[in-house]
């Protein structure tokens, strides 16, 4: 291990912030290309130059736009993305009151979801081909290529409408007990789940399959050792980086699901406001919830490669 | 986000592919049968519908199936059936003309950057390299509070979106094909870079572009459709499939067949093309 490892994770962080800083670029620049700005928006076709040009003044528009952005981005970095144009709140308060509430929906989602990929990527790749396997296959494509609320509203039809175990809409101020919390947040996970496990399935099957076709595998085999045996004590442990890696790339998928699940069973998160911000056009608010959502994302994917990086053993005996 | 569904699928295919050829040829007839289904549907689908997209056949709201309403009725009473084939023309129309927008200014851009080499091949690897990274829906959101939503807009919000990804693939697979011996030929006869790109190229890439059109058309539909069904996508008085799910949702407390059926629409549509493009790649594989 000579630094090949810290040095190729630096890399990846200097690229990753480099992205976030071209993304927030994006972001900013987009949001203000509108023809027209915020202050005539604001004040309708009505107002006279001079209460335009005083709001301008106000909203500091009159500054060159590269100028402007360096202020926005320094301002969101000090946690300071401004005030709502619609609520007349600080946009910070306005996440805080509901970012935990989308963590705590995230986080649930993986505790179930990372468990049962795994199981099942697992057990389909020992026994490739079977009726197991392929029923996986078959239903892990179709979730995949399925959209989010037609997972969500079949899902509402057998459990809440047919069998009536669950209520429609999710509401998780009054979880307070273990009971209330599995139907606070039942419907809104299993969605969740069923577009995430797809991805993590087959991603780990091919993580486990791909070991093993290697030779020390063929090797294993024709000495005569089991299967389960080569799956669990040979092929697994090399396989764990790939997994590790798959189980963070699926995971970026919850922030495109969050916010159809958010949005169909009202869940008070992050994403919800963020829909109702781009409904009302309110910028600030959806920079910032933009923003988050991209740095998240981003975070995820940092996650996946230098957990690729850590596990690969070639690179530390060099 | 596009790259790790290209990557997974890529993984899975050939493991499948070369041990079950016969299989995998039923089902992309399966998948065959359904896209062109609907793709009759979007260009005759509104001469044969039962019943106008607008007009409200009667009181009975959220009903059944009847004879009167074959895949029953939406909030106002009218008929789902001519709803989903007039809609089927905003769906397929609209992710049809910006999947081609993305793939044919990617792979445009992909041989222009891969002929030229050095820095401009650099610059816009880099450049479209960080579009990918931001998630889709987010880039079409920030898109949608900025301009508003249009049929304009989303077709060039979803053709930017997933620009890169078509990019990306063409790319590296004209980087391959210009490295072949009859590229080469032509350069050294002189031929100019546009007949390059074209006569030479283009038609040695053509099929993984094809399987590549393919899966992004179903990210489009699924895009599309995601934002319509935020209402955030396509406005009344038009409704893609997307947008008729989100207009009856009142109806599904009661299990209405109004919101379901739109959604059974995109799924059998993207679940088509996929079958269809599994065995453009499936053949690829088998070749190989």
């Amino acid at each position: 291990m000579n630094g090949m490892v810290p040095r190729l994770i630096l890399r990846r962080l200097a690229v990753a912030a480099l992205t976030l800083l071209l993304v927030s670029a994006c972001v900013f620049f987009i949001t203000n290309l509108l023809p027209g700005d915020a202050a005539q928006t604001a004040l309708g076709q009505a107002a006279t130059p001079e209460t335009v040009a005083a709001l301008r003044l106000q909203y500091g528009l009159d500054v060159p736009a590269p100028l402007r952005y360096a202020q926005w981005l320094g301002n969101l970095l000090t946690g300071n993305p401004g005030m709502s144009l619609v609520n007349n709140a600080p946009v910070a308060q306005m996440i805080a009151g509901r970012l935990p509430a989308s963590l705590m929906l995230a986080a649930v989602t993986a505790a179930v979801s990372v468990p049962l990929a795994l199981f099942l990527g697992i057990v389909s790749a020992m026994y490739r081909g079977s009726v197991f396997d392929r029923t996986v296959n078959v239903s892990a494509v179709s979730l995949v290529s399925v959209p989010e609320f037609l997972v969500a509203t079949v899902a509402v039809m057998i459990f809440a409408v047919k069998l009536r175990w669950l209520s429609a809409l999710s509401h998780t101020n009054d979880a307070t007990t273990v009971a209330a919390f599995i139907k606070a947040y039942a419907m809104p996970v299993m969605t969740l789940c069923c577009v995430i496990v797809a991805q993590m399935t087959r991603m780990t099957r091919a993580a486990v399959i791909d070991q093993l076709r290697s030779s020390y595998a063929e090797m294993a085999l024709l000495k005569g050792v089991k299967r389960t045996r080569i799956v669990l004590r040979h092929a697994l442990p090399n396989a764990i980086g790939p997994i590790a890696n798959a189980v963070a790339l699926s995971l970026s998928y919850l922030l495109g699901g969050v916010i159809i699940v958010e949005s169909i069973f009202n869940y008070p998160g992050i994403a919800t406001l963020m829909i109702d911000a781009v409904t009302t056009r309110d910028m600030p608010l959806v920079q910032a919830c933009s923003m988050i959502f991209c740095a998240g994302y981003l975070l995820l994917v940092l996650t996946a490669d230098v957990l690729a990086i850590v596990s690969n053993p070639r690179l530390k005996t060099r | 986000m596009k790259a790790l569904h290209d990557s997974a699928s890529a993984e899975a295919a050939p493991a499948v592919a070369p041990k079950r050829p016969r299989r995998h040829s039923t089902m992309a007839w399966i998948g065959l049968v359904i896209v062109g289904f609907w793709l009759l549907m979007a260009i005759i689908g509104p001469t044969i519908s039962p019943y106008d997209a607008t007009s409200i056949v009667d009181t009975d709201v959220f009903s059944g199936v009847s004879s009167k309403f074959l895949l029953g009725s939406d909030y106002l009473g009218r008929d789902m059936l001519s709803r989903i084939l007039f809609g089927t023309r905003a769906t397929i129309g609209l992710a049809l003309a910006a999947t081609l927008l993305a793939s044919i200014s990617g792979t445009a851009i992909a041989l222009f950057a891969a002929l030229s080499g050095g820095w401009r091949d650099a610059v816009i690897s880099r450049v479209l390299d960080a579009l990918i990274s931001i998630p889709s829906k987010m880039f079409a959101l920030v898109m949608v509070a900025t301009f508003g939503s249009s049929m304009l807009l989303l077709m060039v919000t979803a053709a930017i979106t997933y620009m890169p990804g078509a990019y990306r693939i063409a790319r590296s697979l004209a980087i391959n094909v210009q490295a072949m011996e009859y590229v080469q030929a032509a350069r050294v006869r002189g031929e100019g870079v546009w007949y390059i790109m074209t006569m030479e190229m283009l038609p040695n890439m053509i099929r993984p572009v094809l399987a590549d059109f393919g899966l992004r058309f179903v990210y489009v539909v699924l895009l599309l459709s995601g934002l319509s069904f935020l209402s955030l996508g396509v406005q009344p008085p038009d409704a893609d499939w997307g947008a008729l799910v989100r207009e009856n949702i009142s109806g599904l407390g009661e299990g209405a067949l109004a919101v379901i059926m739109p959604a059974l629409a995109i799924a059998s549509l993207t679940i088509g093309v996929n079958l269809l493009i599994d065995n453009l790649r499936g053949k690829r594989a088998a070749k190989e």
